[in-house]
Parts: C-alpha cells; structure tokens; sequence
C-alpha cells in the first residue's frame, strides 16, 4: 500500500512541485507585463490614478476612453499603416533578395563563395547601433530622409543577411538530385530554383517572411532616426515620441497603443508558433 | 557551414580542370546574377555607411558640415571624458549582469522545460512571447510598472508589509541600472531557453542512460552529460546575445534616456545623445565605434567555433 503511493507521489505529485510550478512562476513573469499593458488600457483614470485601487484587475467598469483618444487626438492610425506599409515593403524585398542571395550559397559553386558567406554572417552581426549615424547621412544624400522609403530601403539591411542564413539551411536540406532531373530535362538554374527547389522550402520562406515582418514590425532606432513628422512615424517611434508630452504621461493612452502595436505580431506568433521557434533555433543550432 | 564552403571550392576547382568547363563556368555566372541584387544592397548601405562611420570618428564633423581630419582627438577626448568612462563602465555592468543572469536563469528554464509534458506548446508558446512583442512597447509597459507614484510593483511589496515607502526605482542611478537589467533579462531569456532547448533535446538519451546505469546522480549527469554536449550550443547564444546586449537601445532610451546622471548610458544611447541630440557627429561615430572590436572578436570565435564543428562531423 505505503510502497504503491510513494510510487504514484513520484510519478505524478512530485513533477507538479520540482517542474509546473517553476514553470507557472516563470510565465507569470513573462505575461504579466503584457496583461498589465491590457489591463491598463482599459482601465477609466479615476481607477488608474487612486493610490489605493488594487491595480492587478478592473473594479470600476471597463472603458475605451483611451482607444478613443489616440483614434481623435493622435495620428494613430497612420503609425499603424505606416509600420504595415513599411514592414511588408521591406519584407517582400529582402526575401526575394534573400532567396536569390542563398541559392547559389547553399547550391552553387564560385570562387569567392566562402568571403561572400562570411560578410553576410558579419553583417548579420552588425547591430543597428553602429551604423545609425553615417546612415542617416546616406538616407539624407539619397534624398529619403523623412518618407517611408528611408525605413523601407533601409531595414532590408539587417533582414537579407538574417534571411540568407536562415534560407540557406533549409535549401541544404532539399535533395540536389530533383534538381538535377530537372535541369537534365532542360530547366535552366532560374527555373529549376523558382519551379523546384522554392516549392520543396516553403517553410523555410514563410519563416523567413514572418521573421522579416516582425523584426520590420520591432524597430524603433532607425525609425526614431530617419522620420521626424508625426503623421509619418511607425507605430513603435509614434506611441512613444507622440504620447509623452513634456510631463504629462497618458498612460491609459499610452498602454492602449502599446497593445494595438504589439497585437498583429502576437496574432502572427499565434498562428505560426513552430515557425518562429524553429526559425530561432536555427540561427544558433545549424 | 565556412568550412564547408571552402570544401565546395576546392572540390569545385579540381573538377573544373577535369570536366565539363563550360557547365561550370555557367554556374558561376548564375552565381553572381543570383547574389548582385543583396551585394548591391549590403555594399551601399551597410559597406559605405561603416566608412564613412570611420570617416566621421576621425573628423570633427557636426550636423550640415562634413567637417575636416582631426586624427584621433575624438578618441582622445573620449576617453579623457567622465562621461564616456561612466558610459564604459556602465555598458560592462549591463552587459555581464544581464549575460550571467539570462545564461544561468536560461539554463534552469531549459532543463524545467525539458521535463514538462503536458501543455507543451502552450507554454513554450507562453515563455517566448517578451521575445517577440515590440521592445520599444512592452518597455513602455515596464516603465509605467515602476513609475514612481502608481508603481505597481512598489504597490504590491508595500501590500504585503515588505517595505513601508516608495522605492525610487527609475530616479536612483543603481537601482534604475538594476532596473533596465531586470528588463533586458525578461525580453532575453525566452531567447536562451528555447534554444538551449532545442539543444538538450538533440541529446542522445542513451548517454543518460548508461550514466545512471554506472550510478551517476543528477549533478553528475548534467556536468558529465549534458552541460558539455550543450557546450557548442551554449557558445554561440552566449556570443550572439553578447552583441545584441551590448548594443541595446530600446530598453535603456524608453526606461531613462541614459540617465540618472548618466548612470545608464551605454554605447548606443550615448552615442545618439552625442551624435543626434548633440550635434557631435564626429564624437558620436567614435562612441559606436566601440561596439566594433568585440563585434570582430566574437565574429572571429564564432568561425572558429563553426570551423571546429565541421571538422568533428
């Protein structure tokens, strides 16, 4: 009896305290920032503002004050269709550059091959940080500066290289041979990668994609950096820069922002989980 | 994965001697039409601006005015600068603080996710979400959750008796360092865990097996087993995660701007608030430029590390 409950305890009793329950403190400190960014978002200022109010959940009524007030008092709605504009610009453009860039890494031989793989994992390296300054330089010699097509030429320059890499191991993982039919058959490289080889890897190319978005979606510097007017600004620089004004925080407002802007990504990541994990991994494990 | 390209080389030299020239010889045309568009791109705008990024350190360039040669003075009166050594010293804090925290903490929360069964994905799903949501937004949240009158983290320790006034996380220069630290862990962890995951998976269990079978105990099993095999996986997110928390802008520019007097500056908000803010674009190209060296070297011990790899396969 005492021997076939110690047995039952270890198999299920004790993984609930040694394992779930670290597990669950851990993902309420992951989500709760994210459910207090919605909880504060709809919370009236009366609640929001008493010191003595619990802040964990809404006692006094729900309100859709603060969404009201960026739709009527803020160029809300253009951040958002600028950072869509922007994101799925820069998207489109870096995995067609990206597919284009990984197939011969991943299929063809040429001299200068390797120097080629090594700059674009550098380049791969080189965060924003570092080349903001004489950017926006080029930005303004370009005649970009202050449009959409500043970020959309831009952010492509740490999307190729990420993408690259990440295409470049899938397309390994397709067999040579089916290519090779088809070119035996008459297809010529072009073909054969866009007919054969692009079918076999698209999971690699919407993990590309939905990486190329998000990260597009994210940025903050070169945004903050490269557009001024507010009626121009990407949501990340626009709920930020727009909202704050001098020491008045509208923080209802602010949090209602912060939660339609980071929504479209947490629908994306909903939808296509196991892309994204295996899109993550990849960077480090292949 | 250079390695092998260097392989592909040799090999595709031999066999261009051999046979089929004119096949081969086509191939690399393709080669290069197929890679032009993204050279093109990544010789423009990042090539160029890297130049001309060095250009600017060693100028005395200001905004409107290409400014003209001045050696290494801007390094000279960096380096002589209270300011930029704070900011020196802060970027090292920040970034072996965070670094230790998300390697150790990751670490516990891989081998936790390892052993649970049931709701995996939603919970997988549930630590990688900080990861993905907007850092400039979910910062915004993080700020207004240590916000000095209506923080709800001073609200909750004070409900529980912990403390009896305010803490003034954000205006104490230590604590808002601990603060902006707090934030790079929660966003970067998810990183660390999931991929390390993915890396004690790829273990074979027999190794586990065989150890427990000679009577090795937990600790000797992950010391033994799993923390050298994990090795390979744990150097190239240690090193990744290395430049990106270095050059962190987003948490630090939306928690405090660099400040309280310029406790928590590191390179990239330092060297906005000089170069954008202030005009200075010369000195602001120095500060970035620091980012450069530990960029190459990590660079260089990633190669190296892929180099070994490849020849062990």
């Amino acid at each position: 009896m005492s021997r076939t409950r110690r047995a039952r305890w270890a198999r299920q009793i004790r993984p609930l305290f040694t394992v779930y329950l670290p597990v669950l403190a851990y993902v309420l400190f992951a989500l709760f920032p994210l459910y207090f960014m919605l909880v504060t978002s709809l919370k009236s200022n009366a609640e929001l503002y008493d010191v003595n109010a619990v802040p964990f959940w809404i006692s006094r009524g729900l309100t859709a004050d603060h969404y009201g007030l960026l739709s009527t008092d803020t160029p809300f709605w253009s951040w958002f269709a600028n950072s869509l504009i922007v994101s799925v610009a820069s998207t489109v453009i870096s995995v067609v550059l990206s597919v284009l860039a990984a197939y011969p890494l991943a299929r063809l031989r040429f001299a200068g091959s390797a120097t080629f793989g090594v700059a674009i994992f550098i380049t791969y390296l080189v965060p924003p940080s570092l080349l903001f300054l004489p950017l926006a330089n080029v930005v303004n010699w370009l005649g970009l500066s202050d449009t959409l097509w500043a970020l959309i030429v831009v952010y492509p320059t740490f999307l190729v290289p990420f993408c690259t890499w990440l295409l470049m191991g899938y397309f390994r993982t397709v067999p040579k041979e089916i290519e090779e039919c088809a070119m035996l058959d008459g297809c010529s490289r072009l073909q054969s990668m866009l007919f054969i080889l692009l079918p076999a890897a698209v999971p690699g190319v919407i993990c590309a994609a939905l990486f190329a978005f998000t990260l597009s979606w994210n940025e903050f510097l070169y945004s903050l950096v490269f557009v001024s007017p507010a009626e121009l600004k990407t949501m990340t620089v626009g709920v930020f820069s727009e909202l704050i004004r001098g020491d008045i925080y509208y923080w209802g407002s602010l949090m209602a922002g912060a939660t339609i802007g980071s929504l479209p990504i947490v629908v994306a990541y909903v939808f296509f989980l196991d892309y994204y994990v295996s899109g993550l991994t990849s960077g480090a494990i292949k | 994965m250079v390695a092998y390209l260097e392989v592909d080389k040799r090999v595709a030299g031999k066999a261009q001697v051999r046979r089929r020239p004119g096949f081969l010889a086509r191939d690399s045309h393709v080669a290069y039409a197929f890679i032009a568009p993204a050279l093109f791109l990544l010789v423009v705008l990042v090539g160029y601006p890297f130049v001309l990024s060095i250009w600017f350190s060693l100028s005395d360039a200001r905004v409107g005015n290409t400014g003209s040669f001045i050696g290494l003075d801007n390094f000279n009166r960096l380096l002589a600068s209270p300011i930029f050594l704070q900011t020196l010293q802060n970027s090292i804090v920040f970034t072996a603080a965070a670094l230790a925290a998300k390697t150790v903490l990751g670490m516990g929360l891989a081998l936790l996710l390892f052993r649970v069964a049931r709701f995996k994905r939603l919970i997988r799903g549930a630590v990688l979400l900080p990861f993905i949501v907007p850092t400039a937004l979910s910062a915004l949240v993080w700020w207004w959750m240590f916000e000095p009158l209506y923080s709800v983290v001073n609200w909750t320790l004070k409900s529980v008796h912990l403390i009896n006034h305010d803490i003034p996380w954000l205006p104490d220069p230590y604590l808002a360092m601990f603060t902006v630290i707090l934030v790079n862990v929660w966003r970067g962890l998810p990183f660390f865990a999931i991929t390390l995951l993915a890396g004690l998976v790829a273990i074979p269990r027999e190794l586990y097996e065989a150890a427990e079978s000679d009577g090795a105990g937990p600790i000797a099993r992950f010391w033994h087993i799993t923390l050298p095999l994990l090795m390979p996986v744990l150097a190239v997110v240690i090193l990744f995660s290395t430049i990106f928390t270095l050059s962190d802008f987003n948490i630090v520019y939306v928690l405090t701007r660099g400040g309280p007097m310029n406790m928590t500056h590191l390179f990239a908000t330092y060297s906005f608030a000089l170069g954008l803010q202030g005009g200075q674009i010369g000195q602001g190209a120095a500060v970035s430029l620091f980012l450069f060296p530990i960029l190459l070297a990590v660079v260089f011990v990633q190669l190296r590390l892929v180099r070994k790899a490849a020849l062990y396969e």
